[in-house]
Formats: structure tokens, sequence, C-alpha cells
């Protein structure tokens, strides 16, 4: 079976005053058909520089190597004409903030409409019916009337939406999230994840979940990534990473999580120190400094992304299993 | 709401309106010295705005907001400037709240040359570089500027900001929102401490229920510029009372692999725009599983159901209501 997305030793590094910068180190993924795969991280982890990179989104100063393919087809070599085949209708994409991410001078129904037109060839007429359609089916309220819309009408759940509609006009074969809901408020956040669950009962589409909140991701995701300081450091069934967490830096992140129920505490859980700036090299393990497993071994070797039965691990002194 | 001590803070009927659109539409309660309330709600629910109005940053507040017994609402503006030495407010973005061409230092400074002009350089200098060190960065940081900052280490200059003139009451409005999970907790311990040193009371504004819960001595939750609960943060999240207060905590996403895939317990609905409220009767009421004819003609009062827990609900008397229903 061929993967939906396959990326093997992925490395995206940006200039700085002349000197490259690296944002992603040697990341190898794959995502299976109709697999949802949670990707968390924390802010400059470079878990989203990786699915911008499928996407060819990403900034023209960025060197790249490595390979990413998408149902087996190169796509960092493929030309801006290949690329724009897949992009937009087979490969997907919907971003944090729904109200940048639509064009506020055009309608919602032109929006729409328009990615029908360039890449399934319908007429505007047939694009603006199935436009309609795709918005009941993302359980937006009376959809004719929402085309002439323009997004300012929109409240922010409804924008959402609206991009998730767009990001399924064509059926496609992997829809990356990137925090899709960290911008609205959780009771909108909650019918959002239990829209994106539907949609992939209903689809079978692939799901590239990226967000730093554990909540989000657990509540969807088959399997999850863990990214830190530009590396893959865990990857495991969700319910294994959260019951049985490897790598000390997931054991921590769970433990930040402020509860809703249990004793009340005096003080909140924390995780000491500071993720490496960017351009920061440490010789080891790039949690180290944070981590209270640490040994002598870890701040001269870095420890290797290692398979441990359904799992991988990249520590020298993992938790047991 | 009521205690044995004075309050420090009692605003009474809070009112504040857009034009025509009422944002903040009645809002009482008290705050004690060296408490913390946590004040939930969604976005639009009018939360900023009341901070706002509290510190008189806003015209349009109608009310009243009773400091140490003085009306800020009403008193002169020479009074509110010397009361707002005790007022300080900590923002959700930590860096576009700091001036991006001042060194941190000097922001830090600021306060101290408006309220204390007699401090000579060198004392005000000590008094920031000491406060720098207290908020977990060092002394030698207030030479930089801002974007030479993490967002985390951002927060902590605007704590220390707010925290130099040892202000009566923090203010502090989504502080740890735009930040990561494991740094979250350090901001919030942060100022846990601080308010432990120096007995300052904190109103807490933020949409993470968990922090709110952890960290309030009592919760207010607000809807459509109203509070519809108060309650001490042990009742608030082990028998909500309001059916909004119940929605929103079943919307906090579970960590626990065992509620993976249960179906949302409870009828989630878009918040309704300002401009949409139902004209008479519960704001609730249009998104509410529970409601009855009465909620939709009579506006249910902020009443006590049990000791120290208000509930703004005409059906709060009632003691089981079921939390799964059909969606």
């Amino acid at each position: 079976m061929i993967p939906t997305l396959s990326i093997d030793d992925l490395c995206i590094s940006f200039p700085r005053h002349g000197a490259p910068i690296p944002a992603v180190q040697g990341v190898s993924l794959s995502i299976a058909p109709s697999e949802c795969v949670g990707i968390i991280g924390e802010s400059g982890s470079g878990k989203t520089q990786v699915f911008m990179a499928a996407m060819g989104l990403l900034a023209s100063s960025a060197a790249v190597s490595g390979s990413i393919r998408f149902e087996g087809g190169d796509l960092l070599s493929a030309d801006t004409a290949v690329l724009n085949r897949v992009r937009g209708s087979k490969l997907t994409m919907i971003f944090q903030d729904p109200m940048t991410s639509l064009a506020p001078h055009l309608k919602i129904g032109t929006q729409l409409a328009e990615v029908l037109v360039c890449h399934s060839g319908m007429s505007w007429r047939d694009a603006w019916s199935s436009a309609a359609r795709i918005l009941a089916r993302v359980r937006v309220p009376d959809p004719k009337r929402r085309l002439h819309q323009y997004p300012h009408e929109l409240s922010g759940g409804m924008r959402q939406r609206v991009m998730i509609g767009m990001s399924l006009l064509c059926e496609p074969a992997l829809v990356i999230a990137d925090e899709p809901t960290s911008a609205l408020d959780v009771t909108v956040q909650a019918q959002l994840i239990e829209l994106l669950r539907t949609m992939r009962g209903e689809l079978g589409m692939a799901l590239a979940l990226i967000s730093h909140d554990l909540g989000v991701v657990a509540g969807l995701a088959d399997r999850i990534l863990v990214m830190y300081a530009g590396r893959i450091v865990e990857s495991a069934p969700a319910l294994e990473l959260f019951s049985h967490a490897r790598h000390p830096y997931t054991a921590e992140m769970l433990k930040c999580i402020p509860s809703l129920s249990g004793p009340r505490l005096a003080r909140l859980p924390t995780l000491a120190g500071q993720p490496p700036q960017p351009g920061e090299q440490l010789e080891g393990c790039a949690f180290a400094p944070r981590c209270p497993r640490v040994a002598a071994r870890c701040r001269s070797e870095r420890p290797l992304l290692s398979p441990a039965g359904a799992a991988a691990v990249a520590c020298h002194f993992p938790l047991p299993a | 709401m009521n205690g044995a001590a004075e309050a420090l803070l009692q605003v009474k009927d809070l009112r504040v309106d857009f034009g025509a659109h009422a944002v903040v539409r009645g809002v009482s309660f008290e705050l004690f010295e060296g408490e913390t309330l946590g004040l939930v709600g969604e976005s639009g629910s009018g939360k900023s705005t009341l901070a706002r109005a509290i510190l008189r940053l806003l015209r349009s507040a109608h009310g009243s907001v009773e400091w140490r017994g003085k009306d800020l609402l009403t008193c002169a503006p020479a009074e509110l400037r010397a009361q707002r030495r005790d007022l300080q407010l900590v923002f959700q973005d930590p860096l576009s709240s700091l001036d991006p061409r001042m060194r941190v230092g000097d922001t830090i400074a600021e306060p101290l040359r408006v309220f204390e002009p007699g401090l000579d350089a060198n004392a005000r200098a000590r008094r920031v570089a000491g406060m720098l060190e207290r908020v977990g960065l060092t002394a030698a940081m207030g030479a930089r500027y801002p974007h030479e900052f993490s967002g985390g280490q951002c927060q902590r200059i605007g704590i220390a900001r707010a925290m130099i003139l040892n202000p009566k009451l923090l203010i502090c409005d989504e502080p740890v929102s735009s930040l990561d999970m494991s740094i979250q907790g350090q901001i919030v311990n942060l100022l846990l401490d601080l308010q432990r040193d120096a007995g300052t009371a904190m109103l807490f504004i933020s949409h993470n229920l968990a922090v709110v819960r952890h960290l309030s001595h009592r919760v207010l939750v607000m809807y459509s510029g109203k509070l519809v609960e108060i309650a001490a943060p042990d009742a608030l999240f082990n028998s909500p009372r309001h059916p909004y207060t119940k929605a929103l905590l079943a919307a906090v996403p579970a960590i626990e692999p065992k509620l993976k895939g249960a179906p949302a317990a409870l009828r989630l609905e878009e918040p309704p725009a300002a401009v949409r409220l139902p004209a008479a009767g519960c704001a609730y009421r249009e998104r509410c599983p529970y409601a009855l004819p009465v909620c939709a003609s009579t506006v249910p009062p902020l009443a006590e159901a049990t000791t120290g827990h208000w509930v703004a609900c005409h059906r709060s008397h009632e003691a089981l209501i079921p939390l799964s229903l059909p969606a």
C-alpha cells in the first residue's frame, strides 16, 4: 500500500545573517490512507514547517533537503504546474486563523466555487451548487444565503467551517489542519473537532492534525508524533502515548496540563527552562537542559529515533513502557 | 458574595454600551483583599470590556465601581490617577503590549517615574533590577529591547511593569492564552508567588477553565454581558448549576483516552452575536436545552442557590439536570 504522504529525512533551514538556521532536522514520517496523525510540539518546534514544505508554501529563502512524496509522487522537485494540480484539491490545508485565510473582498460562494472551477473544470453554475452542498455538509445553517455573504459577516466558528468545507471540495486524500481550533472558543472548538471526526468518517480522507493542544489531538488522532527543536522525539499510537509516554519531554508535557478534576493545586506543574533558541546547536539531546532524567551521555551524544514496539522514541533513557 | 471582611472592590450594576449594543449588562460583584477571582466566558461575553470599565478606560460605563470607598467612575481625574497606581493590568499579547522602541528596563521604570517622581535614578535602577530578578529575568536584560525576548519572557516583563508599584489589585486579561503549555504554568506560578508576597488581589480573566480552577478563590462565569454563576471552584467545577457553565465544562477536550470518541454531552451552539440577543428573558435560552416558557419572558436574577453559590437560572433549584442529552 502506498502511503498517502511519506516524508524522508526532511531538513529545512532559513538563512539569518548569512548562516543557515535549521528549523527542521531529519524528519521522517508517513501517513497511511484514512489515518489521522496528530503532530504536537511547542511554537518553534518545526511542526508547521514540515507541512508547509509539503504544500510548497515555505518562504523562498528556505533551504530544503530530503524527500516528500504524496501518493507516490515527489512534491519537493515538482514544478509549480504539477503542484497546483495536487494542492487545493487532493492535498489541502486548513490554517489557524479563519479570517486571514479567506479573501475579505470575495463572497464565500465565489471562493468555494473557484476551487471547483480551477481543479475540476466545472462551470460556475455547477460549482456554485456544489459549494452550497459542501456548506450543508459541514453543518453551516442556511448555506444558499451564506454563499452570498462576505467573510466578515460570519463568526469565527462559521468561517472555520467554510475553510473545512473548502478543503473537502475535491475529495482530498489528505487534509492538513494546522491549529484549526486554537483561535476559537472552547465551545466552538468542541463542535469543530466533532465536525472533523464526522467528515473523516463520511469521506475517509487522511488527516494531519497539527496542534500544541494535546486535548484537541487526543480526541481525533490514531497516532501522535511529538516534535521538539526541529526533530521527532516520539511517535506512538494515541492511546499508548497518553497512558505510557516514553520520552521524558512527552511525559513532562502531559504533567503540565492542569486538570478539571482531582485536587486543586497551589501551584501548577511546570517544565523548567525554555526550548533551545533558533540556531542554538546542542551536541547531545536538545531536551537535555530541561530533562529530569538527564545523564552525561545525553549531553554528548544525540539519541536517534528508535523503534520500541508500535512506538518509536529518541531517548537514551526512555521511561519504561 | 457577602463576607465579614470589607470589600476592596465593589462593582454594582455596571453597564457598558457601545452604540446600540449593550456589552456589559448589569454586573455586580465584590473582590476582597488578597483574593483571586477567576472570570470565564466565551469571546464576546464582555470579559475584557468589564475589566476596562472597572479601570475607567472606557467612557461609556455606567453603574458604580467602588474602590476602597471611592467610586472610580465618578471621581475627579486627579483622584482617579492617584488610585490607578494600585490598579494594574497585564495584557494578553505580551509583545504588542510593550513599546518596541523602549528598552525593557525603561518600560518597567515608567510607572516609577510617574508615581514616585522623587526617586533618584540610582534608586529607580535598583528597583527595576530587583523586579527583573523577581520575575525570573536578569538585571542585565533591562538594557535589551522587546524583540529580543520570547513570548514567555515578554509576559514576565509585562508582569514586572504591573507589579513594580506593589498594586493592591492586578487585573490579568488572558495573560497566558498566547503561550505554550510548558510556559503557561511558569507564568501562572509567578503570578501566584508575587500575589502571595505582596498580598495583591487578582481578577484573572481566561477562557482556560482548568487554569482558573486551580488558582481562583472564586469563579465568575459571564455570558452575554451578565454574570450567570458565581461559586468557589470546587462547587463550580464539581456541581455547576447554570446550563451554560455545564456546556462550557463539557466542551473542554479530555486527555483521558477512555473519553475518546464519547459523544458530545451537551448541545453546543454558536454564541449569539450581540445584535442577535433575545429581546426579553434569559440571553442563553436559545442555546439552552433546558429552556422553559418562563425563560423567554423573564430574566432570571442572580440568586444564592446554596451558601456562596450564586446562579442566574430559573431552573437552578432543580437538583439534578441530566448531563447527557440527545444531540
